[in-house]
């Protein structure tokens, strides 16, 4: 019983990953959910319409975003291709890199897989804390990604922000400046309820991008789980037969 | 007309030419073993069964792989996504990694409490030391291939230790990488290396330790020579027939081996970014260094060994000497242990002790191998790098303290 209870804690090691990012922003949990297609749907517009034009999602086709997300081969031509893709390509961009490198310091790069490698938690935080800063080139700066050369290309939704802080003095007697929340300074098309929720759409659109064979594999897995447990109950009644002249 | 093994027909037409029934007979169907195997014995089989699983789905990756620079990253997410069952033979691999090393390590710590290491067994532990050894340098050069930030950065670490070697050293990384930095050229010999060198080295050393295996027989938990005892028939009287005994045995250890497999691979696969690093979803950027630089959960506690130690005399190869001296300890075991009682369950409090402080110091070196350094990590590091190294030192004085208990002639229920 022993051995088992080590192997489950084992299994539960990855429930304990940090919730911060490395600069130490706190990450509120993106309230996101592969099954919701409709989130998915509006995911993927947000995407094609704001970031596309300098990100690309090199790995992922048109066509299997439509057949995983819930729409027709058409719905994709006529809504959220504005190139001359074709249906089956993957979903390229045409910004050289070389330009792009020279107009934000650093080339945008790729999504495909950027929700695995930075997690859900930090694309959603970093897409809600833009704020004004007149010291860098685009006006803005990020709490989570400090410096980030991105512009808040999301700013018609959201408005723009300025961070509030709360300031004490620590026991050595300095002044000690807290982040609090923000103020909006200019308001977007969005309430701040609605932003979250369209932040939470696009981060959605991008986790499934980033495995789109997820809820498919967990399936599987249920069913390659039932065959293993039925195995193993014959086997051990196979081992028992065997073993009963074993003394 | 039979022949000597009794066989007729297609199979005795074999037998007059090649000796299949004898090669069954000797490593199966009358292959004796101890019937009192436990637990700590499925993991032998499983190792075969982890390698079986490497072989074969490396071999249909590698009909989609791509090893260059420029188009590596971009091959494992096609397998991933258009590759019909990519992604499940790419998990397959990736999780098979991890589990080879966790079955491969449980296996050496039963062979560590039972004393399966001892006379007649040394040469076995050794094709097996050199095995773990292989299995490092596969594993290794592997992780390369997908070509993310760890798997860059990572290897540009590991072969930087080798310029710390005096005179040559600067020389022989830039051999090893075949280039100034991790490189296209890098990559490609990896490759090559990973999916035919190193494998086929591991599989004539896998033959070459059941050979021996089954040349003096194994081991059991009560460690006592099962040969000594036998009946009329002349077969040992506490053996059993490794067919159908163990073969249906292990199949029942493989089966809860798969369940747990399969839960990593279809619900898991990242194991929360132990058993694929979340920067390694970043492609490599040789311009770009991450922040922090951890190995893969299998080799954490050999690189907190290698941080552990500071470095003076102006290099660091005491660090590089220090790791690879955590490995090379392990060839000396079978001559380190003098005790003459082999398994745990007669030995005294002192082994008991000694074992259970060096398996906590590599856990927790493990533990330590994964995360930044500070002033506090480094210092625990080195506590449990001497604890590590105390051990087989304090392994030849502990017959002179040690009470052990009386052998059994048989095996115990």
């Amino acid at each position: 019983m022993k051995k088992i209870i080590v192997l489950l804690a084992f299994l539960a090691l990855p429930g304990l990953s940090s919730a911060t990012s490395a600069e130490g922003y706190p990450l509120a949990k993106a309230p996101i959910d592969l099954h919701d297609q409709p989130s998915l749907q509006r995911g993927a517009q947000l995407f094609v319409n704001y970031c596309m034009g300098c990100h690309s999602l090199d790995y992922q086709r048109y066509n299997r975003m439509a057949r995983d997300i819930g729409l027709t081969d058409d719905q994709v031509k006529d809504n959220l291709i504005f190139t001359s893709a074709k249906i089956g390509d993957t979903m390229k961009n045409a910004m050289p890199k070389a330009d792009a490198k020279r107009w934000f310091g650093v080339a945008p790069p790729d999504l495909s897989v950027i929700a695995r490698a930075r997690g859900v938690d930090y694309l959603y935080n970093y897409l809600q804390t833009f704020y004004l800063d007149p010291t860098r080139p685009f006006g803005v700066n990020n709490f989570v990604f400090p410096n980030a050369g991105m512009p808040h290309v999301l700013w018609e939704l959201q408005g723009m922000q300025k961070p509030v802080y709360a300031v004490h003095k620590d026991a050595a007697g300095t002044e000690v400046k807290t982040l609090t929340g923000f103020e909006l300074v200019q308001p977007g098309t969005l309430t701040p309820p609605e932003y979250k929720e369209a932040t939470a759409d696009l981060v959605n659109f991008l986790a499934y991008v980033g495995e789109p064979i997820k809820l498919e594999r967990q399936r599987i897995g249920i069913w390659v789980l039932l065959f293993l447990a039925l195995a193993t109950v014959v086997f051990y009644l196979l081992k028992k037969e065997y073993w009963k002249d074993v003394h | 007309m039979a022949n000597t093994q009794g066989t007729i027909g297609l199979l005795g037409w074999i037998d007059d030419r090649f000796p299949l029934t004898k090669m069954m007979r000797e490593h199966l169907s009358e292959y004796y073993a101890p019937k009192n195997f436990n637990f700590w014995y499925f993991f032998g089989s499983l190792a075969i069964l982890v390698l079986v699983n490497q072989i074969l789905t490396g071999i249909w990756l590698t009909m989609n792989y791509k090893p260059a620079a420029a188009d590596a990253f971009a091959s494992v997410e096609y397998i991933m996504r258009d590759v019909d069952w990519g992604w499940l033979l790419r998990y397959m691999h990736s999780t098979g990694a991890s589990a080879f090393f966790i079955v491969i390590y449980l296996h050496m710590f039963r062979a560590m409490i039972y004393g399966s290491y001892k006379k007649p067994r040394e040469l076995i532990w050794l094709f097996g030391v050199v095995i773990f050894l292989c299995l490092m340098a596969e594993a290794f050069m592997g992780y390369l291939l997908p070509w993310g930030q760890m798997s860059f950065w990572g290897a540009q670490v590991i072969i930087n230790l080798f310029s710390a070697i005096p005179v040559i050293g600067p020389d022989l990384s830039v051999w090893i990488r075949g280039d100034y930095v991790i490189s296209d050229v890098t990559l490609n010999r990896f490759f090559s290396l990973h999916v035919i060198a190193v494998p086929l080295v591991l599989l004539g050393l896998v033959v070459a330790h059941i050979i021996a295996l089954h040349e003096v027989g194994s081991n059991n938990p009560d460690g006592v020579e099962i040969k000594k005892v036998k009946g009329k028939d002349g077969k040992p009287l506490d053996g059993i027939p490794f067919h159908p005994y163990y073969t249906v045995k292990d199949l029942l250890g493989t089966m809860v081996f798969l369940i747990f497999f399969a839960l990593i691979i279809f619900f898991m696969p990242e194991m929360g970014g132990y058993f694929l690093e979340h920067p390694n979803f970043d492609p490599a950027d040789p311009m770009k260094t991450p922040l922090h630089i951890a190995p893969v959960w299998y080799f954490t506690p050999f690189y907190a060994i290698l941080r552990a130690v500071p470095s003076f005399a102006g290099t660091q190869i005491w660090g590089v000497l220090a790791m690879g001296g955590a490995i090379v300890m392990l060839f000396f075991l079978p001559w380190l242990d003098r005790s003459p009682v082999k398994s745990i369950r007669y030995r005294g409090w002192a082994f008991k002790l000694v074992l259970a402080a060096f398996v906590i110091s590599f856990l927790i070196l493990g533990y330590l191998g994964a995360l930044p350094t500070t002033p506090e990590r480094t210092a625990l590091a080195q506590i449990c790098s001497f604890i590590y190294f105390g051990f087989f030192f304090a392994l030849p004085i502990l017959p002179a303290i040690e009470k052990t208990k009386p052998v059994p002639e048989r095996v115990t229920k």
